[in-house]
């Protein structure tokens, strides 16, 4: 116990060290408060470990020993260093790298009237009053020491704001990239995405490398879905596999607002991926669909707390996963329906798929229900891929590897399906036909031993 | 030469020998149907045919078409001509069916040196190829057999065939399950396959699917022996005296040599 407690003080101190390094001009006071205050929390808990309830099934303590620095000097990028990255279709976008909004590689373009799309540094320099206040208004730092870090360390990321009744057109595409790093770099972008009533917009914010190194990407969003609003959010992690990601976002929905959040983790070597809606008005409507697919030693977290605060709301989760190799996938699905969300209707399925004998999935939902009319189910499957489907498909003359390839995109496009038509969504479409394509090159037939379970209950 | 020719096959599953030395020569042109009762080794003949590999092939040959069929991957087999109508259908969630029989049809094309076919070309043939077998195009926009009734399965399964032209088209119980109505349009999409290019082999558990795809040899199989060969009246001598009557019969000479 000695030895975990020292760890834990001496790595607090590594970030107080980057804590007080970091230059605070230009920012305002109320900034300054709020980042001081999550520091101070940050202080307290340390980083969470195995024995915290919400981190069983994960284990950050690489990330606790490594001493990481923030950021010197961003290098100086190219359009054609970026072309790996690069949008299929027109879009706002902004681009960061190594968590500094890069203005010359973004493309903002002239932006319908109603509409704000600039980096939260320029918004926060400027004293917006929508940033001051809803930055830092729902992410909880006090349960989650992760985003107490990426509060206290707040310095840059994506603004984005819609009035009323406003429809963007065009997907906003947030990319994050992290270039070569020589010592272990952290990054802590931090996105406020403010929709008012009656708007609607996709998001997509996406996480790559450029280069490797050890780097952690610990970022925050605040989304704010006002009444009759419709906003889909697509985070994608694409890192390199020795990347750490910790991503959480936060997604506050008013009356009859309805959110989709769509996840697709295909990189990154230990992920988090964190969802956390709130329906705080009623007639809300939440989508919060997933496919994560891991290979080698990649490990890849997915935590959805889901809060029913108010009546008539409903909530689906789905998640698959395809895990290949070593790589260990975790679904934790936590739906919390509060005393006054009478008629919630929420469902979480989560669906995964082996392909070896060493990959490996824990899968827990966690229901906590103080309401009494409500409608909760939840169901997992663990399987393989279907030995019958594979032989009937080479029966009719497909290649074995065609044929898993097929069996693969089948499962993932259940998720793609739930996206709404849009270039989006071709690209989800796209990026994980071609991570498929890898996997299903090399996946052999995991033994029959393992059996194909699954479970579902009705509360 | 001819297209199918089998000899002393023996085949196991688990480690249980089922098939036990199968003799059986099928020329293009010709239909031969296995009876037999359950049990005795007909769907194992057919999967072993079509090339799965739980089915372990532990003596014998199989020559098709003068290559060794057991040698070949299924996907091989198919490519090469052999279509095995599934007595149990696989459902396919997430495959569309158009997709799916556009993907196999050009595979096989792309293994007979032949151009892929692009959605306009493909559309209209298999739109003729629905209207044989009477069924809705509706159905093809859904994954493959998902939400299917067994007879829609069924129908799917000739379909197939009808879209892949196979040199040899093996029928395991596509009777099964089928009523009267559902078995007439079966046959008949059959029936209108037969070629003198194209053999059939229906493997059949009723005599019912006899009346409507006459076959030109009718053998029957007992514990995993061909037991009886001959003409279609050996159906209906079947059909009359019950698979109990073929018990400790000596088995025949290669049928068709």
């Amino acid at each position: 116990m000695r030895t975990s407690v020292s760890t834990a003080i001496a790595n607090v101190e590594s970030y107080l060290e980057a804590f007080t390094r970091l230059p605070r001009t230009a920012e305002p006071d109320w900034l300054k408060q709020l980042r001081e205050d999550a520091f101070a929390r940050f202080c307290q808990t340390g980083l969470p470990t195995t024995h915290d309830e919400d981190w069983r099934f994960t284990n950050v303590s690489a990330i606790a020993k490594t001493e990481f620095e923030l950021p010197v000097d961003p290098p100086q990028l190219s359009a054609a260093d970026l072309s790996a990255w690069k949008f299929p279709a027109s879009a706002i976008e902004l681009i960061f790298v190594d968590g500094q909004f890069a203005a010359e590689l973004s493309t903002i373009g002239s932006l319908p009237a109603g509409v704000q799309v600039s980096s939260l540094k320029e918004q926060n320099t400027k004293h917006s009053n929508a940033a001051k206040e809803q930055l830092g208004r729902y992410l909880n730092v006090e349960r989650d020491a992760f985003a107490a870090l990426n509060t206290a360390f707040i310095s840059d990321g994506a603004f984005v704001h819609v009035s009323r009744g406003v429809v963007v057109e065009v997907p906003i595409r947030l990319l994050f990239v992290s270039t070569q790093a020589a010592a272990p770099r952290m990054v802590h972008p931090r996105n406020l995405l403010v929709f008012d009533q009656e708007s609607q917009a996709t998001v997509i914010e996406e996480y790559v490398s450029l280069g490797g190194g050890t780097v952690l990407s610990n970022s925050a969003t605040e989304l704010v879905a006002g009444a009759n609003a419709t906003v889909s959010h697509y985070m994608i992690e694409r890192e390199h596999v020795d990347a750490f990601n910790i991503s959480t976002l936060r997604i506050q929905q008013e009356r009859s607002a309805n959110v989709a959040s769509h996840s697709l983790l295909l990189g990154g070597g230990l992920v988090r991926n964190n969802v956390h809606p709130v329906l705080a008005g009623e007639g809300g409507e939440c989508l919060i669909n997933g496919l994560f697919v891991g290979e080698g030693r990649q490990h890849l977290d997915n935590y959805m707390h889901v809060e029913h605060a108010s009546p008539h709301c409903s909530s689906r989760q789905f998640y698959n996963g395809i895990l290949d190799g070593h790589a260990h996938g975790v679904f934790h699905g936590r739906i919390v329906v509060h005393k006054d969300a009478q008629k919630t209707d929420a469902k979480q399925t989560n669906r995964n798929l082996l392909l070896s004998d060493d990959a490996q999935i824990d899968t827990k939902p966690q229901l906590e229900i103080y309401a009494d009319d409500v409608k909760c189910t939840h169901g997992a499957t663990i399987g393989q891929i279907d030995e019958n489907a594979l032989f009937y498909l080479r029966s009719r003359g497909i290649d074995e590897i065609s044929a898993r390839r097929l069996l693969l995109m089948a499962f993932a496009s259940e998720c793609l399906e739930r996206m709404a038509a849009g270039p989006a969504r071709d690209y989800s479409e796209r990026l994980i036909h071609e991570h498929l394509l890898k996997i299903a090159d090399h996946v052999t037939t995991a033994s029959a031993s393992v059996q194909n379970r699954s479970w579902e209950e009705v509360g | 030469m001819s297209l199918l020719e089998i000899k002393n096959l023996h085949a196991s599953v688990d480690g249980h020998e089922i098939l036990k030395g199968i003799n059986l020569t099928i020329n293009p042109g010709e239909v031969h149907s296995i009876m037999g009762p359950n049990g005795s080794g007909k769907s194992t003949l057919a999967q072993v045919l079509a090339r799965r590999q739980a089915y372990h092939v532990t003596a014998g040959s199989i020559n098709f078409l003068g290559k060794d069929l057991l040698e070949m991957k299924p996907e091989e087999a198919a490519c090469e001509g052999v279509f095995l109508a599934f007595q149990y259908p696989v459902e396919v969630p997430g495959i569309g069916n158009t997709y799916f029989m556009r993907s196999a049809l050009n595979a096989i094309r792309k293994h007979q040196g032949l151009d892929e076919m692009d959605a306009m070309d493909f559309l209209p043939m298999f739109r003729e190829k629905l209207k044989l077998l009477d069924m809705d195009e509706k159905l093809m926009n859904r994954s493959v057999n998902e939400g299917f009734s067994g007879g829609e399965k069924k129908r799917n399964e000739i379909l197939q065939m009808a879209v892949l032209q196979p040199r040899l088209a093996i029928l395991d119980e596509t009777d099964s399950g089928l009523d009267i109505d559902a078995l007439r349009i079966v046959a008949n999409g059959v029936n209108a396959l037969r070629s003198t290019e194209r053999g059939m082999l229906v493997v059949t558990h009723y005599q019912r699917l006899l009346n409507y795809i006459v076959p030109d040899f009718v053998h029957v199989l007992v514990d995993g022996r061909i037991v009886r060969s001959g003409g279609p009246e050996l159906a209906l001598e079947l059909e009359e005296k019950g698979y109990s009557w073929t018990e400790g019969a000596r088995q025949p000479e290669p049928a068709s040599a």
